[in-house]
């Protein structure tokens, strides 16, 4: 199986230790990963802020660089929901016959890292030890776009030494939604006070999620508030090992 | 201030943007906590109403097909319903916008002659601003649903759909009753207290005096069933009742999407509609009436059938799904941000995630533009909808034409439009996008502070009010991977 990691503009350049945990997790279950050079951004930003015309190369780039791939994994549920959502609407609204295949071809093997993990390989125990108190915000994109169910929980609860806690009300939307944050600043702030304190409520040393896009804003807000909460990719959870300072 | 009526009369004139309206909303703790309590409450008891039930997925596939079955053939059942409607002794107005329906229901409670008419909760007169018409023709509207009461007599806007008071608390309320039911009609009793028994018990003496003497009501309707004729109204009550049955005449305003093809449609949207908005296995009470009958009930019924920017909204592809909706408000009591700002941030008769959506398409995108931006994209709304209007997809398509709109009216882009194309630009080529990370990498480490950003300038100086940002690594993943890991791969 030939697998690329689609990194994603954003982790790609704020966060490369989530994607070099992908690559420590997948190869280290035994399997291969490239990483495609050619790869930038799936349009997201431009298509929830009503550019979408401005999104259409982006969606070209993505189906011409990861065509060849049997599976595309990213640890982004909002971008693997990105592409899977809506760039076949952007093929068919703006886009040639020819992409509108190349989009459809691809879409069904694009997969979130959590979702890789427990559908295709089928592995929930990945070899991790993070012998930490953590607490898992199952992101909108996580858990109404992809319908990740309790993957990501399952992933974490097979991790040796962690502790996982519950957050109170953890559906509900910690308030980023990408320039939602930006327009709207004062309701993102307001619901982001309400996560911060379910947060501090449960005692989490950790905080994980499927999205760094959720966690910049939820571990922003911490680190204002002086909280030591450390807010982390659950893919880096899943690749840490007794070796690891944690 | 009730305020004017704006484009066809949805929203309200004068309303600020929705970030600077929520602003308001956001500072105020006492809106806040009696929003958290109220919405909470309400979702608990939804969740519970439709978890119990094994085919609730089954029965809101079926109301989403039986309202896309009939959006589709709209005007074969309108007609269909006038004629059942006309058969059973009822007339039939056709109601192009809100100027029309205003002028219809005004000359027909003329010709009774009364001056003072009792008016059942409904959004479509909400819509339409009929009291304001009314009492510019010298026709007092009386609000008989309590929470409308207390909206009307706090000369207040409605913030819910279902609870339109929810915004007031018992305290607001006995003093709301206490200072102004005399002016309507009878007065609140003597040392009137805060319980919620004596609130109603106050509300229920001054409406009483006023259902034994009307001679005309004005309602809305849930559903209208084309093959029979049947008119249907769902509360909890019972003063909708009141007003259907003791007055002389009936004046109903529907939207034209209320029609359903059968009454044995009623089956579904029976059970769709008080599970998911009261969380009750059924509502207190539902009239339903065909035409009218001799001796029993009104004499005279009136159906206006209002467009007011329904058919343009039908027209469009995407957006017309929320024309499915049926006003059960399950999306506000869910929706994240509806619970920190409440309704009034809308500025529209429709608040919330469906306002959201509904609203920019019956006034003109152009007129509520940062509505379909006030909106996480969260999908709460999709998932707790009883029809399975996809919400966001409406959302980020009304984005788009917002955008489009903006442009369409300037000659030079907007800030945000260049930033956008500027990020395309760099997004489309890999080295540009590798140069654009080495720049932020290095700005980031001038700007930041052990590892973490303060405070940012511009458009993103709200973002780093409440939050620090991380400085961007020395090196991004694409650079890491190539100095390490690159080789044999293209």
């Amino acid at each position: 199986m030939r697998i690329a990691l689609f990194i994603t503009c954003f982790n790609d350049t704020l966060f490369p230790d989530t994607g070099r945990a992908v690559v420590t997790v997948l190869e280290r279950l035994g399997h291969q990963v490239e990483f495609p050079e050619a790869q930038t951004c799936c349009g997201q930003m431009q298509f929830n802020t009503g550019y979408r015309p401005d999104a259409v190369p982006l969606v070209s780039g993505f189906a011409r660089t990861f065509g060849g791939y049997d599976a595309v994994v990213t640890p982004s549920a909002s971008c693997a929901g990105m592409v899977r959502d809506n760039h076949p609407v952007l093929a068919e609204q703006y886009g040639r016959r020819q992409l509108q295949q190349d989009v459809a071809e691809l879409v069904p093997r694009v997969y979130e890292f959590t979702e890789f993990l427990t559908e295709v390989l089928k592995v929930e125990e990945v070899g991790a030890a993070f012998p930490r108190r953590v607490a898992y915000h199952p992101t909108c994109h996580s858990l109404r776009g992809l319908r990740l169910g309790d993957r990501p929980e399952r992933l974490l609860r097979a991790v040796r030494g962690l502790e996982l806690v519950e957050l109170p009300r953890a559906d509900s939307c910690c308030g980023f939604g990408g320039t939602f944050a930006l327009k709207n600043a004062d309701t993102s702030a307001a619901m982001l006070a309400d996560k911060t304190a379910a947060i501090t409520a449960v005692g989490a040393e950790v905080l994980c999620a499927a999205d760094n896009s959720c966690l910049i804003h939820i571990g922003g807000g911490l680190s204002r508030q002086g909280s030591p909460v450390r807010t982390m990719h659950l893919a880096e959870i899943l690749a840490a090992t007794e070796g690891d300072r944690g | 201030m009730t305020g004017a009526m704006g484009a066809r009369g949805v929203v309200f004139l004068g309303s600020p943007a929705f970030p600077d309206a929520a602003r308001t909303a956001l500072a105020d703790d006492r809106l806040r906590a009696n929003l958290r309590r109220a919405t909470t409450t309400i979702r608990d008891k939804r969740l519970a109403a439709t978890g119990e039930l094994d085919d609730w997925e089954e029965l809101r596939a079926a109301g989403e097909a039986i309202k896309r079955h009939t959006l589709r053939h709209l005007p074969y059942y309108l007609e269909r319903l006038e004629e059942s409607v006309t058969a059973a002794g009822g007339t039939v107005h056709w109601a192009a916008d809100a100027a029309e329906a205003n002028r219809i229901v005004t000359e027909l409670i003329r010709a009774t002659g009364a001056t003072e008419i009792l008016k059942i909760k409904s959004m479509a007169t909400q819509e339409i601003g009929l009291n304001e018409a009314l009492a510019d023709a010298g026709v007092t509207a009386c609000e008989t649903d309590l929470a409308e009461l207390i909206v009307q007599l706090g000369e207040d806007r409605p913030s819910h759909i279902l609870v339109p008071a929810i915004h007031r608390n018992r305290g607001e309320i006995r003093d709301l009753f206490a200072a102004e039911m005399g002016h309507w009609g009878r007065p609140a009793p003597e040392g009137l207290t805060d319980e919620p028994a004596a609130l109603a018990e106050a509300a229920r003496l001054h409406l009483r005096e006023k259902f034994l003497r009307a001679e005309v009501a004005v309602s809305g309707a849930n559903f209208a069933c084309a093959d029979t004729g049947t008119v249907a109204v769902v509360e909890s009550e019972g003063n909708g009742r009141m007003c259907l049955t003791l007055p002389e005449t009936l004046i109903t305003v529907m939207g034209i999407e209320k029609v359903l093809p059968a009454f044995t449609d009623l089956e579904v949207f029976l059970q769709l509609l008080p599970r998911s908005s009261t969380g009750e296995r059924m509502n207190p009470y539902t009239s339903l009436w065909t035409g009218t009958t001799p001796g029993d009930g009104p004499s005279a019924f009136h159906l206006v059938l209002l467009d007011n920017g329904r058919t343009d909204t039908l027209a469009d592809e995407v957006g017309r799904q929320a024309l499915h909706c049926i006003r059960c408000s399950a999306c506000l009591n869910v929706c994240p941000v509806y619970e920190r700002t409440g309704g009034h941030a809308y500025g529209s008769v429709y608040p919330g995630p469906i306002g959201a959506v509904l609203t920019p398409q019956l006034v003109g995108v152009e007129h509520a533009s940062s509505l379909p931006f006030a909106s996480t994209l969260c999908g709460a709304c999709y998932d707790a909808c009883p029809v399975r209007i996809n919400i966001p997809e409406v959302l980020t398509h009304l984005r788009a034409k917002a955008v489009e709109a903006k442009a369409g009216h300037r000659r030079l882009p907007t800030l945000e439009a260049l930033a956008m194309k500027g990020a395309t630009a760099v997004l489309v080529s890999p080295a540009r996008l590798g140069l654009a990370q080495r720049a932020a990498s290095l700005g980031g480490r001038l700007l930041s502070r052990r590892g973490r950003i303060g405070r940012l300038p511009g458009p993103f100086r709200g973002w780093s009010d409440t939050r620090d940002t991380p400085a961007p690594p020395a090196e991004s993943f694409r650079a890491w991977w190539r100095a390490n890991r690159a080789g044999g791969q293209r």
